[in-house]
């Protein structure tokens, strides 16, 4: 396959960006989008151009590195899968592709295609967490038991890979889809409950400080949620965030 | 230089490790407050122990490649954690997790190890229920617990496919709970360049920040290296692109020994590789092989017409195909363990078998698996005569029950469906069993310099069972490491803050980089990936999973010449001062360039098959591995002396009071 890809380039967060064309040539439509930019980058390297940066790592849909702004959609066109699993045949011989970073406000630019998105670790420190100490005393793991269908649904809620995909989509920015996974996680076991109202607001406390916009019920993130984290879980975090404000 | 001395404390095995912990010395709280320790890595083993240490009082400063801990590569494992609960009552206990784990390692693990491994597994699984990690449970609200290859009790623990993900999650919570209190210093995108030792002590660190490209010095009266394992020696394995052994191959370079680094797992059920363009291999679950048959074309003919297009495999008949593995093995069929599996697929494909354009693919077939459930399902459902398509309908059914979510993968990468069609399985590279040498409390041969996880030379030998890596990374983390490294430190409690400008990081830090400078000077004309995929090819060609003298003398001859080839030509464009990933790459493929060619010493050493290992020397009459007791039963600890053909071998003999030797048969 040949192609014609439009690409952000950007020196730093500082720079300004601009859109750059590239022809690709070559491509074989089993490889992976990413496998397609790796041969753009060693054709770059012959050159002596600078590649194109782009975040990555385990390339099986699994740790959450990959980005990417594809033809105006996070992850690419298909459905349900990262960047890293999205393939070349999904794309037709001859086409143009825009590919951009992922953007928000609390999620700059760093160079070319890579984004910080340390806001989601600086929300998940607020309270994503159980306050428990790892000293090997801890009880018995069958003392508690879980209802299967809540166990099911605090790992349905778990799967968020911490993308970013939610906050990219979001014409607010929110971050709320991705924080909703977390506090869904804790709230539907039992040993999440003790310190729940203070997770909830120190969390959405944090994400309003980092700069990410609110929830407005529109429902993109859900469908470009490459784990299919579902709105359900914002609608937990609302009750979660309502019961805990009025407690105060 | 230090002495190899295992420190593995007196007594009977089951109580060796409370008796050391009993005597180990410990740190009153208020001087843990003087005290700082770095951890490099923060995946199940660095993020576990960054959270204890940090939770236990001392200062930690954590750092990552990555952006954030989250991502670390333990995030990838699907299938399950094994933990001695007896939950099920089928007569699991430690001993029997502590055998089992010595037999699958192939009898070249550390007993006393292993045995701690078994007996804090079970707190392992408290700790993360504690921590709300959402493992399977059964309608009884309990835990639920499945099977894995190599033992016969049900003590694997798991949730869903994405066990590694949910662990590492608990770990890096964990993590995040001292990052707010201020007791964890975060560093993400920071790379570990080399190691600081001041008076035979390793006091510190220099890392490069990834976005800035300045090098930084930081200090602490400790180092934990826990950053993984090497396997993308081989250019393409299963694990995570920028996995990598600098910080390993920079503290052996300062003196800490390199255990058994040819001591590499092949996993036999991954999706093989299509093409040149291809970056990593993918794995497929383990447990496919419960329902798959393994098998090839019986005619050459077949084979041929397979590639060319003409013939499918359905349409092959039965008699038409070679279940290699039930033919070879009718005990445990397709059930070996995963070295004969991947040996065995290795064999048919190097024979000419291999049934797609590469040769390098076998068939895993569900077909007979989908009628068998099928018919079990009508039975059930009181469906009498029902016809052939019925019955495919319903054990397609039962088949996604169980598998979906690995088909959905195969499907993706592949694009073929595996409901209709065999699919196509190769071995491939992925978990490494070598790595720093430590002694019992994991201290490496630098006096303060620590080595936990896939980074160690690890408790599992040889060969390792599945659903054991993430038990022993958060073993090392959570409850071996933050008792043993105590003993170390509570002798450094008046030492005070180290400070970063004495000489010896003066030095470390020029040392990194000229290294950088001279790497950026070369404007030679090859890429990085270039000389890597060179050094993954001699690699998996002759030092992977069969070998001989021939081929590894070579291979050493080849991965010295590639070596020589990339400080002379790499092309690596851009500037030192910023980011910069071909220079990230290119540091990292040059230590590989090294280790690759100690990784085959160790292999032509080792003349005797063992585990994952076939050397093709040392086999019996019918071609299967033969170890080698009487001479090998040691760990192989290498030593730098400046060029890893010329390493010296120390030797930690392995001895075995609670487990008999045998020679392993799945006939």
């Amino acid at each position: 396959m040949n192609l014609l890809l439009k690409i952000w380039r950007q020196q730093d967060a500082n720079s300004k960006g601009k859109l750059v064309d590239y022809n690709v040539t070559g491509i074989s439509p089993d490889s992976s989008f990413l496998e397609m930019l790796d041969v753009l980058n060693e054709q770059l390297v012959d050159k002596g151009e600078e590649p194109v940066v782009f975040d990555h790592d385990c390339r099986e849909g699994i740790c959450g590195m990959c980005s990417l702004f594809i033809n105006g959609e996070a992850h690419g066109p298909d459905k349900g899968i990262t960047t890293c699993q999205l393939h070349m045949r999904m794309f037709n011989d001859g086409d143009t592709i825009y590919i951009e970073p992922f953007r928000a406000a609390a999620m700059p630019v760093i160079k070319d295609l890579v984004v910080d998105r340390t806001g989601m670790d600086r929300i998940q420190q607020a309270g994503g967490y159980i306050s428990v100490n790892t000293s090997g005393n801890t009880q018995d793991a069958n003392a508690l038991p879980i209802p299967k269908a809540d166990a099911d649904a605090s790992f349905d809620a778990a799967t968020c890979i911490g993308c970013g995909a939610c906050i990219a989509t979001c014409k607010n920015a929110s971050a709320m889809l991705f924080l909703s996974a977390k506090v869904s996680q804790f709230a539907l076991l039992p040993q999440g409950k003790v310190e729940a109202a203070d997770r909830v607001k120190n969390m959405v406390r944090v994400m309003d400080e980092e700069g990410f916009g609110n929830c407005t019920n529109t429902g993109a993130c859900e469908v470009e949620c490459p784990k299919g984290i579902s709105l359900d879980n914002i609608a937990r975090m609302n009750r979660e965030y309502l019961s805990a404000a009025l407690a105060d | 230089m230090s002495k190899l001395d295992s420190k593995i404390p007196e007594g009977p095995i089951k109580d060796k490790w409370t008796n050391h912990k009993n005597h180990i010395n410990v740190v009153n709280p208020a001087n843990k407050r003087l005290i700082d320790v770095i951890v490099v890595g923060t995946g199940l083993a660095g993020g576990a122990a960054s959270a204890s240490l940090a939770e236990m009082g001392y200062n930690v400063k954590a750092f990552a490649y990555q952006d954030s801990p989250r991502r670390a590569h333990s995030i990838a494992a699907q299938g399950g954690i094994n933990a001695a609960k007896n939950y099920q009552n089928d007569g699991d206990s430690d001993y029997r997790l502590f055998y089992d784990t010595v037999k699958g390692g192939d009898y070249r693990a550390r007993e006393a190890n292993v045995y701690r491994l078994a007996e804090v597994s079970g707190s392992i699984i408290d700790q993360c229920v504690a921590q709300g990690v959402p493992f399977a449970r059964d309608y009884g609200g309990l835990l639920d617990n499945r099977s894995f290859g190599g033992v016969l009790v049900s003590r694997t623990f798991y949730a869903k496919g994405q066990t590694g993900q949910q662990l590492l999650l608990g770990a890096y919570s964990a993590m995040n709970r001292q990052i707010a209190k201020g007791k964890i210093a975060m560093y993400n995108r920071h790379e570990m360049l080399d190691v600081v030792v001041v008076d035979g002590k390793a006091r510190g660190i220099i890392a490069r920040d990834l976005i800035t490209g300045k090098l930084e010095r930081h200090s602490a009266h400790a180092v934990v290296i826990a950053s993984g394992g090497y396997g993308n020696v081989f250019f393409l394995s299963t694990n995570a692109m920028g996995s990598n052994a600098t910080a390993a191959w920079k503290i052996h370079k300062k003196g800490a020994y390199f255990a058994n680094p040819c001591y590499t797992q092949i996993h036999p059920t991954c999706i093989p590789r299509s093409g040149d363009h291809q970056s990593k291999l993918t794995l497929m679950s383990e447990s496919l092989r419960n329902d798959g048959r393994i098998w090839v074309p019986k005619h050459m003919k077949d084979v041929e017409a397979i590639r060319k297009g003409t013939k499918k495999p359905t349409d092959l008949s039965e008699d038409e195909r070679d279940y290699y593995l039930e033919r070879r093995y009718p005990a445990f069929g397709n059930l070996v363990p995963r070295d004969v599996a991947s040996r065995a697929a290795k064999e048919r494909c190097d024979a000419g078998y291999g049934v797609n354009a590469t040769g390098e693919a076998v068939y895993l077939d569900f077909a007979s698996a989908i009628i068998r459930y099928g018919k079990e399902k009508a039975h059930v459902t009181g469906l009498h005569n029902p016809t052939q398509e019925k019955i495919i309908e319903l054990g397609k059914a039962v088949i996604e029950s169980k598998y979906g979510n690995l088909f959905q993968m195969y499907e993706k990468i592949v694009d073929e469906n595996p409901y209709e069609t065999p699919m196509m399985i190769y071995p491939a590279v992925h978990y490494t069993m070598g790595g720093i040498w430590v002694d019992y409390n994991l201290q490496t041969t630098i006096p303060g310099c620590y080595a936990a996880g896939e980074a160690n030379f690890s408790d599992h030998g040889a060969n390792r069972l599945g659903a054991s890596a993430l038990m022993q990374g958060l073993a090392d983390g959570y409850f071996v490491l933050p008792y043993t490294i105590g003993d170390y430190l509570a002798a450094e409690i008046r030492t005070g803050e180290i400070p970063t400008d004495l000489p010896e990081f003066v030095a470390a830090e020029k040392d990194v980089r000229d290294r950088i400078q001279t790497l950026m000077n070369i404007k030679g004309t090859k890429s990085v990936d270039h000389f890597h995929k060179r050094l993954g090819k001699v690699m998996w060609d002759k030092v992977g999973m069969a070998r001989n003298e021939k081929g590894l003398k070579e291979a050493m001859d080849e991965i010295k010449q590639i070596r020589e080839e990339f400080w002379k030509d790499v092309k690596i464009p851009g500037s030192a001062e910023a980011m910069n990933t071909e220079l990230e790459k290119a540091g990292r493929v040059a230590d590989f360039l090294e280790l690759g060619e100690l990784f085959a010493v160790d292999a032509l050493h080792r003349n005797e098959s063992c585990g994952g290992h076939f050397r093709e020397e040392s086999q019996t009459e019918e071609g299967e591995a033969l170890r080698n007791d009487k001479d090998f039963a040691y760990v192989a600890a290498w030593e730098y002396t400046g060029n890893p053909r010329e390493a010296k071998l120390h030797k930690e003999e392995l001895t075995f009071n609670d487990i008999e030797l045998k020679q392993r048969s799945y006939k």
